[in-house]
């Protein structure tokens, strides 16, 4: 394999690692605030469905990664009210957020199924784009592409360089500490699962106008489900999820151009790389119960009322 | 007290009180309330797609219930959710949180029909009853994979339960599009059709109820025995609901984990092999449309107790038929069916807080 085969196969891994880099950095913030939030692939898909319909009804692009933010932020909302405020068990509140989700996507986006829609176009830079390797690689992907490893850097450098960020972890560890010392433990989440939301929006938002521009009925794949394993994976650390959102997409795309290069194995078998990896991943990381234990945030999934 | 929060109290002069015990009413009201918020929302949204609320309420929720076909209809439907969901509820009591039924269901129907394919010459009256005990096999190992990882790894169940979904459908895939494909069906992704005596029978004349429908009953009675009668079904409650406890008595966590999944696993493989050899009757790409998501939501609502989940399967089977004769009477997307399944938790999870919390008056301050 030369060249000419590699450069291909490094930029569709990026681009299949965006969605779940927007995913799972907003899952990250919410865990860190102490929220399990399952709902992931639900309001990714709710995000991809209303992003699409945004972008088809105005043709802005724009306004569908807008359109698709709000309405996952919308969705989010419905479960941190729930488990926030009313305190539903959080596990159960997220499954039937991501149940919810399908059903919804499915219903709303039912009249788009096979629509074409402009593609997110990709950044063209006069003269620097065009420079051999260099240009493909680096200089020629679309704008999300590089938004998603800014957000890298804002996620990082709000969880440990900033005042708010240390008291949103707070509430992830102990969300009685962080109450005793004045945080409003529950607002603070609220703005956690929120983010989470917008990211998994357009992380949906992505998938529909940029990775595979048009919608079927479960276009996310699971990919929400990935989001949250990669979190774990990655330990609670930003960079990690970078580097693991790569990882996964490069066993996505090497699905792809396995069948492209006329690998003797059942394409299903293949498709089946991405999950089975999670598992694998998940296997790596959990086998040592201590590496869990000491990066987990220790409140993940409890519910805490300041009253109770 | 400052302006906006007596602005707050003459708006909405309640607060939310903890019970002293939670209510036991309320643990059955809910599922009702919450039954009854959804029907609601439903003519809400049959108003927004342009119809007569009303007609297009009779077609969902009261035309599936017509005639003794239509009931029989409900009850085939209601089989493999209420199989499904009675082994989650044994799960998700003790806190294990199995989410891939859909998967176990998908490989109990392809360890099952494998039997049917390749044995039902040989095995004449043996075939249906092998069949059964293959598919429960069938969810059994697909289960008992992330009950090793958990038990062995601790890796989380409900991530590596739900990875094995898509790969169990990738792989059912494979084989109807590959191996099992029946040579002689124009190319179509199913295997051949099964043999008589790989048929379950309906157990009704002029209806479609398979012996897949009394099977879920007697199973729901023993799921009730197990849960109330038996020690370990005693051991994986407190497990559940007082970890400390369970620790501190020395009941096993990995018991308990395998137990659930198991049991969950088995159940689910029988819903899938029940829907092959029943209303399907041959191996194709798709045999279940996400009862084992739906089950989820069956468990649920049913309050994780047997006989609630028969109740809750009947009214999500309801809303599966509604969902079709909605989509062939009025050209309503049968993926309403969906909104409604996603809503009716929500809700559900919502009118649980007054189990454990009311809603009192407060008193208007004495102004001076």
């Amino acid at each position: 394999m030369n060249l000419d085969h590699l450069i291909p196969i490094l930029v569709s891994t990026v681009i299949a690692a965006t969605p779940l880099i927007y995913a799972a950095l907003g899952e990250l913030v919410t865990e860190r605030a102490g929220v399990l939030n399952l709902g992931v692939e639900g309001m990714m898909l709710v995000g991809a469905v209303a992003a699409f319909a945004a972008g088809i009804a105005t043709g802005s692009l724009i306004l569908a990664f807008i359109a698709g933010m709000l309405a996952a932020t919308a969705l989010s909302l419905l479960f941190a009210f729930l488990s926030l405020s009313l305190q539903t068990n959080q596990v159960a509140t997220g499954l039937a957020l991501t149940l919810f989700g399908i059903g919804l996507s499915a219903f709303v986006g039912r009249s788009y199924a096979g629509m074409p829609i402009e593609r997110v176009p990709k950044l063209d830079i006069a003269g620097l784009s065009d420079l051999p390797v260099l240009g493909p690689l680096l200089l020629n992907y679309d704008l999300p592409v590089y938004l998603s490893i800014a957000l890298y850097f804002a996620v990082q450098h709000f969880l440990t360089r900033s005042h708010a960020g240390l008291r949103l972890r707070a509430c992830g560890e102990s969300p009685a500490v962080a109450h005793a010392i004045g945080a409003p433990v529950i607002a603070i989440r609220y703005k956690a699962v929120m983010f989470g939301g917008a990211m998994s929006g357009i992380a949906g938002a992505y998938l529909s106008t940029a990775l595979t521009p048009m919608w079927v009925e479960g276009l996310s794949a699971g990919r929400g489900w990935i989001a949250l394993a990669l979190v774990v994976f990655a330990t609670w650390k930003p960079l990690r999820v970078l580097l693991g959102a790569y990882l996964f997409g490069g066993v996505t795309v090497m699905q792809l151009y396995a069948q492209g290069f006329g690998v003797a194995v059942p394409s299903e078998f293949l498709s089946m790389l991405p999950y089975a990896a999670t598992i694998i991943v998940l296997v790596l990381i959990c086998r040592d119960p201590k590496t869990i234990l000491l990066n987990q945030p220790a409140s993940l999934g409890k519910s805490f009322h300041p009253d109770a | 007290m400052s302006p906006p929060d007596s602005l707050r109290r003459r708006l909405w002069p309640f607060r939310l009180e903890r019970r002293a015990t939670p209510s036991a009413a309320m643990r059955l009201a809910s599922p009702l309330i919450a039954a009854t918020a959804m029907a609601l929302t439903g003519l809400v949204v049959f108003l927004i797609l342009g119809q007569d609320p009303l007609t297009a309420f009779r077609v969902f929720f009261l035309a599936p219930l017509g005639g003794s076909y239509e009931v029989g209809e409900l009850l085939l439907k209601a089989s493999p959710l209420m199989l499904c969901a009675l082994g989650l509820a044994i799960g998700f009591k003790a806190n294990v949180w199995n989410i891939g039924a859909e998967g176990q269901l998908i490989v109990g129907g392809i360890a099952g029909s494998a039997v049917a394919l390749f044995g039902s010459d040989a095995l004449g009256t043996l075939t249906l009853p092998l069949m059964l005990l293959a598919g429960a096999l069938g969810g059994m190992a697909w289960a008992a994979i992330p009950a090793f990882l958990r038990t062995r790894f601790h890796t989380n169940e409900i991530l590596v339960s739900l990875m094995l979904v898509y790969i169990a459908q990738q792989l059912l895939g494979y084989l109807v599009h590959g191996p099992w494909k029946d040579p002689a069906g124009y190319n179509f992704p199913q295997s051949r059709a099964f043999a008589e005596a790989a048929i379950l029978p309906a157990l009704v004349e002029g209806t479609r109820v398979t012996g897949a429908w009394p099977l879920a009953l007697l199973l729901a009675v023993l799921a009730w025995l197990f849960t109330s009668r038996t020690h370990a079904g005693y051991r994986m409650q407190v497990a559940g609901q007082a970890p400390a406890a369970a620790l501190y008595a020395g009941f096993s966590d990995k018991r308990n984990i395998w137990l659930a999944l198991l049991v969950g696993g088995g159940m689910a493989g029988l819903a899938g092999i029940s829907e092959v050899a029943g209303p399907i009757g041959l191996l194709q790409a798709v045999i279940s449309p996400g009862y084992g998501f739906a089950a989820i939501i069956v468990a649920f609502v049913g309050r994780l107790h047997p006989f609630g989940i028969v109740l809750a399967s009947l009214l999500m089977s309801l809303l599966y038929l509604g969902g079709e004769t909605a989509q062939v009477e009025l050209q309503l997307p049968s993926s309403i069916t969906g909104l409604f399944q996603g809503s009716l938790l929500f809700y559900l999870l919502a009118a649980d807080l007054f189990i454990g919390f009311r809603l009192r008056r407060i008193p208007r301050p004495v102004t001076p």
